[in-house]
């Protein structure tokens, strides 16, 4: 009789860096919870939490983020994190710095503040929570709330003729020069959540190696103001918000090319 | 010797501030501090420092919360539209605790206001808070380049000293008039180790720093932040009040001024002074806290008040606070400005010249 082996090697644990709360900040079957896992999980297989530094903006990721994850941390005002990350970085270049908003702070009210960072070139990691709607406030219109999307200040569905057209913020990050990586990624599959942690690490790597921005979009699920259940919230993702959203790498490049006279 | 140059106001707060061990400036340009943050690119990289020219007031004062964060020795300047676009950030500095210095050279009006005009117009906001949530910063408003040098020094120590952000108030003239300043070093005592800078927990012993709301620091309970300030408020007032008298032992009229009026101010009290009259003026150097007590006793002392400032009047609403109307306090503001071409209806601008104070001084005597 063949004796059964038991492996003893760990296949589930929580991740060193997720501080241990008694509760979870988020509502049932919001993606966030899975995003701050994956952030610990990245940040632990860089070998970086000691010199890391988070900054949350304003929304659901505003104190559940900077508690949740050990590491140096603040919130930022409603949309400047990227001028507060550029300071963090500029002096303390050593430091591993990056930022994560959500589709109002960071598509919205920080627009001009995060382009200016791209702009600039700024060796920073953004993680930029995409829920379609501001989650925080009670689901209104967000730029990347999809057409014909019903929120509270769109209750006939989001109207193109008034209110635009979902901003595509992973494809704009790719067209600026100073980026040296830029993707979209969702974690409503386990083989999503594998793809999205290489991005992830990617953008981190891009920092680490001083070449340039890295950015990665969620596409994240909000059940409470999607007025969905969460396996619904999993299926909308995979029919609407995939739909509009493409997943994948928009950039991903070694070097940025600078003309001779710079090099 | 130590080196002496002749430099203009906004010169000497780009070396003053250097001088006070700040190699870290963000900044957005706007007339009239130009020379501050084009000193600062010029120098900055040189000694091993970062200039960052933000694409915004809105986001300078962001990249200062940021350094401040980062436990650096930072700062901005600014001019009257670009201080507004900070408020925000400022009230978040408040709040945070974090040291910052920020400089506005005030231009004059509401709105675009004017980039090529003097003015003193932004007293209250500056000294008020136009940010949310009753916060206090230290105001200091340096009259001659050689103070703004020194000043600059001084609002680092004090930045640090106490965890707050440090306003520093000039104005066109100041900023854009030439002098000679000696370029000394102020000595201060050691400032308080940063051990809670943001710069990766492995700097802290591995003990990380999570900074999410005054609120949240103080155990979730917004009055405790309150409670906390008010010492610290207290303490400053305590310690950190400045101002100057100029020849009021014996006056019988105390001229109050700050800035570039404070030196019109003076010029008219020694222009008065050799026509008999006894004049004498105070000017406050710190803004917040004001020197409330000295001035009310000089007042009282003296028994009657002139406040000279270029704008249509808001410094003069503290003096008669302080005053409590014991005394009468009176104003030459932006009315009494004087241009050789005519009233300012139809000549230029004008200028509170020391010939208009000392107009004004001869009537009240
Ligand atoms: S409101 Fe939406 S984004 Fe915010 S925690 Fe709840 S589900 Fe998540």
């Amino acid at each position: 009789m063949t004796e059964k082996i038991v492996s003893r090697k760990k296949v589930w644990g929580t991740p060193k860096l997720r501080v241990p709360l008694p509760f979870s900040f988020f509502c049932p079957g919001c993606h966030y919870g899975i995003i701050v896992r994956l952030i610990c999980e990245v940040l632990e297989e860089l070998g970086i939490e000691g010199r890391t530094v988070g900054l949350a903006g304003v929304g659901c990721s505003f104190g559940p983020f900077p508690v949740s994850i050990d590491v140096d941390f603040t919130s930022c005002p409603h949309g400047r994190a990227p001028a507060m990350a550029t300071a963090i970085k500029r002096i303390h270049p050593e430091t591993v710095v990056f930022t994560v908003q959500g589709d109002g702070d960071l598509g919205s009210i920080g627009l001009g503040c995060f382009m200016n960072a791209l702009i600039r070139g700024e060796k920073l990691t953004t993680i930029f929570l995409n829920n379609a709607c501001y989650g925080t406030t009670g689901g209104q219109m967000a730029p990347t709330t999809l057409i014909g999307m019903k929120t509270t200040t769109t209750p006939e569905g989001r109207d193109p003729r008034t209110a635009g057209f979902p901003l595509h913020t992973a494809e704009l990050a790719a067209t600026m020069k100073g980026v040296a990586y830029s993707a979209r990624c969702t974690v409503h599959s386990p083989a999503n959540f594998r793809r999205a942690r290489k991005a992830l690490k990617t953008a981190f790597q891009k920092q680490i190696d001083g070449i340039g921005y890295g950015f990665v979009e969620f596409l994240s699920a909000c059940p409470t103001n999607w007025r969905l259940s969460p396996p619904d919230c999993i299926k909308f993702i995979s029919e609407k918000m995939i739909a509009e959203y493409p997943l994948g790498e928009f950039k991903n490049v070694d070097v940025i090319e600078l003309p001779e006279e710079w090099r | 010797m130590t080196e002496r140059l002749l430099i203009d106001g906004n010169e000497a707060i780009a070396r003053g501030a250097i001088a006070g061990g700040c190699n870290y400036f963000f900044g957005y340009p706007i007339t009239p501090q130009n020379e501050i943050p084009e000193f600062m690119s010029r120098e900055l990289p040189k000694i091993g420092g970062v200039f960052v020219q933000s694409e915004s007031e809105a986001a300078s004062v962001y990249m200062v919360y940021g350094g401040a964060l980062a436990g650096a020795r930072v700062m901005t300047s600014t001019s009257s539209p670009g201080f507004s676009l900070m408020q925000e950030g400022i009230s978040y500095i408040a709040e945070a605790e974090v040291p910052a210095v920020i400089v506005n050279v005030m231009r004059m009006g509401p709105g675009i206001g004017t980039g090529g005009q003097h003015g003193q117009t932004d007293y209250r906001q500056v000294t008020k808070g136009g940010g949310h949530g009753a916060y206090r910063c230290i105001i200091l408003a340096p009259y001659s380049s050689q103070e703004c040098f020194d000043y600059m020094q001084l609002a680092f120590h004090l930045a640090d000293k106490y965890r707050v952000l440090v306003l520093v108030l000039t104005d066109f003239i100041i900023g854009r008039m030439a002098e000679v300043v000696e370029l000394r070093k102020l000595e201060f005592e050691p400032p308080p180790e940063k051990d809670w800078a943001l710069k990766g927990k492995a700097f802290k012993g591995g003990r990380r720093r999570c900074y999410v709301s005054a609120a949240f620091s103080y155990g979730g309970v917004p009055p405790r932040y309150y409670h906390h300030m008010a010492e610290v408020y207290q303490k400053i007032k305590d310690e950190e009040i400045k101002h100057e008298t100029y020849r009021d032992e014996d006056a019988v009229l105390l001229l109050l001024a700050y800035g570039s009026s404070a030196r019109m101010a003076k010029r008219a009290v020694d222009m008065a002074r050799a026509e008999g009259h006894r004049v004498g003026l105070f000017r406050p150097i710190t803004l917040w806290p004001f020197s409330e007590e000295a001035l009310r006793q000089a007042a009282c002392r003296v028994g009657k008040v002139l406040v000279v400032e270029d704008s249509p009047g808001e410094l003069v609403e503290d003096v008669k606070c302080i005053c409590q109307g014991k005394v009468p306090v009176h104003l030459l503001g932006i009315w009494g400005r004087y241009t050789p071409q005519g009233d300012i209806m139809t000549g230029g601008s004008g200028i509170i010249y020391p010939e208009n104070i000392l107009e004004k001084i001869r009537g009240l005597i």
